[in-house]
Order: C-alpha cells, then structure tokens, then sequence
C-alpha cells in the first residue's frame, strides 16, 4: 500500500498506510491522524481537509477541479501548495508523499 | 472532568461528541449505544457513491475501530435503549442490561416516514436511511429495470440521478407542485427538474400516490388515478424524529426532543444532539435540522456543555446534494417571504440564488457556484447587507460583496 507522511504544526510526523483508491483525507481518518476534520465526508463541500503539500510532490498531484480551486482560495489559511486532502486519490504514483496540516481547519 | 457519560444513539453525532468529550478533556467513562450493526457511518454516500456502486461499504464508516479504542469509548452496537429512568439516572436496553449515567445524551437520529396507503407493505417497495436499505435496493437496481420513485425532495432525486446513470427506468411521483419544495426555491426546483428530464427521468409533478397494486410484489403504481407499471418503488417522503425515549421520560418534545442553545433538554443532565432535536435556531426561531452540519456542530455544543463549558450554538446551517456533475450547496434558512436574488445564468449550470430579509443576506442556494456558497455562508454569519443589484452583478466578483 502507499505510505503517506502527514507533518503536524509542532513538526510530529507520522507515515501511514492507504488503500490505492482511497483519498489522502480517508488514509488520514482511517490512521487517526489528528487536525483533519472531513466534516463533509469528502463531497468537497466543507474545506475541513485541507493540507499543505511538500513542494517536491507538488507537479506529480493532478490538477485541482474547479471546485477545489474555489473552495481552497476562500480558506482563509490557504498558500499555492494547499489542497483539499480529499480530492486526491491516492495511486502508487503518490508513495511517500508527503503533507502538512494546517493548525486549524475552522 | 470525570463521571460517566452515555450516548443513545451512534451516528454522526453520537461520534463527534466522543471525539469532542474527549478533546475538551473530560476524562471519565463514555458509553455509546447503537441499534445498527455497524460502528457509526456516513449517510450521504448512501444515495449517491454507495448506491452508484463506485464506493466501498469499508469507506463508510466514520471512525476506524482504533479510535473507540483509543478513546476509551465503549461501543455497544445491535442494542436499542428502550427506556430512561430520570429518577434514578439510568437507561434501560432491551436486553435487559441497565446503565447509569451522569449526563445523558440523545442522539437517536430519525427513521423515515412510511406510506400507509393499500399496497405499501408490497416486497418491491424501499426506503432508504440505512447501509441495509442500500444493500436491499442494490440487489434490483440493474439496467432497464422500471422504477418509480415517491417523492421528489432529496432522497428521492439523488436515487432518480443513480438510477439514470445506471441506465434504470426513472418515474418520480411529487405530490406538490415542484420538486425539493420544502428546501429550495423555485428557480432551483425550475433547473432541477430541466436537467432530470434532460437525462430521461419521467416526473410526474402535483400527483400524489394512492396505492400500489401487485401479486405478492410490486407491479404498478397507482398515481392521479392511473396505474403506472413499476418494478421496484422507492419511497422518499420525509422522516420523522426519534423523540419517543424523551417523550416516554417525560421530556418535552414536540416533533423533535426540544433543547436550548446549549443542546440541553430541561432535565439538566440530559442533552441531545442531531437529527432527532428540536431547537432556537440563531434567528429565535424554532427549527429541527437534518443535516451532518448540524449533527457535527450541535454535538460539539453539547460536549462542551457537558463539560461544563456551555457556549451558545450559532452555526449557520449548511447543506450540500450531489445529482449528476451538479453539486448543490446551501447555506442560511430561506422562508417564503425572502427577496430572491439570482446571480448567474442557470443555463450555464452554474448560478446562485441568494435570499434577502430586510436587506440582510439571509440565505443562499448555489449550483457549481462554490464562491457564491462560501462568501455566501459568510455573510449570512456576519448578518451582512448587500443591495440586490451588487449580488445579481457577475463583474463584481464574490469576493468582493462583503465591502461597500
Ligand atoms: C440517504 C441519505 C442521504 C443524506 N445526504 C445528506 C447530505 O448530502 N448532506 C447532509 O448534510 N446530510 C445528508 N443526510 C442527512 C444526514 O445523514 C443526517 O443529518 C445525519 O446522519 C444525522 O446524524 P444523527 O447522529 O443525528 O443521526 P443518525 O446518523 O441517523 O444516527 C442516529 C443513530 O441512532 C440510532 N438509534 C435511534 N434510537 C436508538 C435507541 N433507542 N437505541 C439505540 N440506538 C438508537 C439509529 O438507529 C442511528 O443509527 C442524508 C441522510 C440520508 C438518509
Ligand atoms: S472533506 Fe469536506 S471538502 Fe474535503
């Protein structure tokens, strides 16, 4: 399975395992990783999953829909390298990815 | 803060009051009941990626098992509290086991409204609140088949798109005179019912159903005095709240258990949260809410009141349904006498409505149009004014509304 690294706010690092086909926010959930919220479940529709991308990742991510463009440029903690975590589907492509959690998701 | 919390109920807001218990520090034992067979799980996938057949049942669930664990929560699922002794701070299961508690809370969610009409209890037809309802509609829901859908709100609209997709034969029967009338208004209602006949369902507006006739299984559905051939119904007309333990406690409840803005009933140890509550909503105005943004927030008061640390619930409610490559976002309450303001061309599939109460931004209804719906929710938040010309006016964008 490919491992994603999630990197808190104080720098706590955890790498865990997610089922190819699964999104980043759903290995997130599923490992207890903490500071994702998902209140929407991932229908894009909340922007409680947004992460920081390693900008060595950045070009293999493929593009933002339209929607996750707009949701993510009114996310008041948004930079360029911010993605909703659950519009990536997770592919051995993403093995080692690595991301970064905001410090708050409201 | 220690003591032991029970939780009736274990769905979307039973789980985050664990969660939030948990992160406010209260340190004593939590227990969370559940009559489901499974740990708490999302319910919007269930008529859409779920029964589209493109979503695991494994990616339902809200939690993985570790967390119960971690949490020390104690899950207890198959079991249905049946009663709540207040006197002496206990619940009672149907087995026979008895809990006490400290503080309570009623999360029991609500159960769908069924037809009493002749030839409801026919196999064939469905109804849809659970992953077993899912899994029961799955087994028939193949290409070709013809089915006829019984109200038009929601539920009933997001099977009719699955049902398009999965190349079924679609017939919605709404009683009123256009579709998803109790929450949208009607340009939306307008668009909706374009891009369903578009993708070939069959609606059959201001018909409401009388019966349905069939030997041992469902054949046809008697509507506006016409018998429409049917091989499977799916019945979508509302639900109705599991208010019946608090009411049999003597809780005042009047169609969903009555709680303050702290989520407290008017016993003080007892709280509810969800689905099954009745409550001020920030305009004063009572409301009973279905949705996972109440479910989340409300449960997230009721912790935190629990614990001592009570803070007025004020979220503006938001809602969201996916029907085709539409995604419809709402936010705010509209009531009838708003001012409709539409922004946006529906044509383009892509356009607003926003709703206006004395100026003040009440409401907005967004279809593809996610700036409309997040500068919307914040207005509404912020009880903005914004002259209707500004928000019907494309060049100015979104971003922008919330200055003079
Ligand atoms: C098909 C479908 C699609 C939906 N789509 C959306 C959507 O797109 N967006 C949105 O915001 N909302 C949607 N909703 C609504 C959303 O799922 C609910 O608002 C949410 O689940 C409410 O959470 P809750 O915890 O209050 O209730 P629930 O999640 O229903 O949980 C309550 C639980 O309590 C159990 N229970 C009841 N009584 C007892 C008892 N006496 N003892 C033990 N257990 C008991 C119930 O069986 C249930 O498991 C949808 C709902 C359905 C059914
Ligand atoms: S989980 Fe809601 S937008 Fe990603």
């Amino acid at each position: 399975m490919p491992k994603i690294t999630f990197i808190q706010p104080d720098g706590a690092e955890q790498t865990v395992e997610v089922v190819a086909g699964w999104s980043v926010m759903e290995g997130a959930v599923r490992s207890l990783v903490p500071g994702i919220d998902a209140d929407c479940g991932g229908a894009c529709a909340c922007a409680t999953c947004h992460v920081y991308v390693d900008p060595a990742w950045l070009a293999a991510l493929p593009a933002k829909s339209e929607m996750e463009e707009t949701m993510l440029d009114f996310a008041q903690t948004a930079a360029p390298n911010s993605r909703l975590s659950c519009q990536l589907r997770v592919t051995s492509d993403l093995d080692g990815l690595i991301v970064r959690v905001p410090i708050a998701q409201h | 803060m220690s003591g032991q919390i029970v939780i009736v109920g274990a769905g979307q807001a039973g789980v985050q009051a664990v969660q939030s218990l948990r992160s406010e520090g209260f340190s004593g034992a939590i227990t969370m009941i559940g009559d489901e067979a499974y740990p708490p799980y999302q319910r919007p996938p269930l008529s859409k990626a779920y029964l589209l057949g493109t979503f695991a049942r494994e990616r339902l669930f809200l939690k993985p098992a570790a967390f119960y664990r971690e949490a020390g929560c104690d899950l207890i699922l198959n079991a249905r509290v049946d009663k709540i002794d207040r006197a002496a701070k206990t619940v009672s299961l149907q087995d026979g086991r008895t809990l006490a508690y400290d503080k309570l809370l009623l999360a029991t969610g609500t159960r769908v409204r069924r037809l009493a009409c002749p030839g409801a209890g026919l196999p064939g037809v469905q109804y849809l609140r659970d992953i077993a309802d899912v899994d029961g509609l799955q087994d028939g829901f193949k290409s070709g088949i013809r089915l006829a859908i019984v109200g038009g709100g929601y539920i009933g609209l997001e099977v009719a798109a699955v049902g398009a997709k999965r190349g079924l034969d679609v017939t919605v029967f709404e009683a009123a005179d256009r579709l998803m009338a109790r929450a949208v208004s009607q340009p939306v209602s307008d668009f909706y019912a374009a891009e369903h006949t578009r993708s070939g369902v069959k609606l059959n507006l201001n018909t409401g159903v009388e019966s349905f006739e069939g030997n041992n299984k469902i054949e046809a559905v008697v509507a506006g005095g016409t018998a429409h051939p049917a091989d499977m119904v799916l019945v979508g007309i509302g639900v109705v709240p599991n208010d019946m333990l608090a009411r049999e406690s003597g809780l005042p409840c009047q169609d969903g258990i009555i709680v303050d803005r702290n989520a407290m009933t008017s016993d003080p140890s007892i709280f509810a949260a969800g689905d099954c509550t009745r409550h001020h909503g920030r305009e004063g105005i009572e409301i009973r809410l279905e949705c996972v943004q109440n479910a989340i927030d409300q449960a997230k008061h009721a912790a935190l009141a629990m614990v001592g640390r009570a803070k007025i619930y004020s979220e503006v409610p938001w809602f969201w349904s996916d029907q085709y490559d539409l995604k419809l976002q709402i936010a705010g309450l509209a009531r009838p006498p708003d001012r409709l303001v539409l922004r946006g061309d529906p044509a383009s599939r892509k356009f607003a409505v926003f709703h206006l109460r004395d100026g003040v931004v009440a409401a907005v209804e967004a279809i593809n149009a996610a700036p409309e719906y997040l500068t919307g929710r914040k207005l509404i938040a912020d009880g903005a004014k914004v002259p209707p010309e500004k928000l019907a006016d494309l060049s100015i964008p979104m971003k922008q509304m919330a200055q003079d």
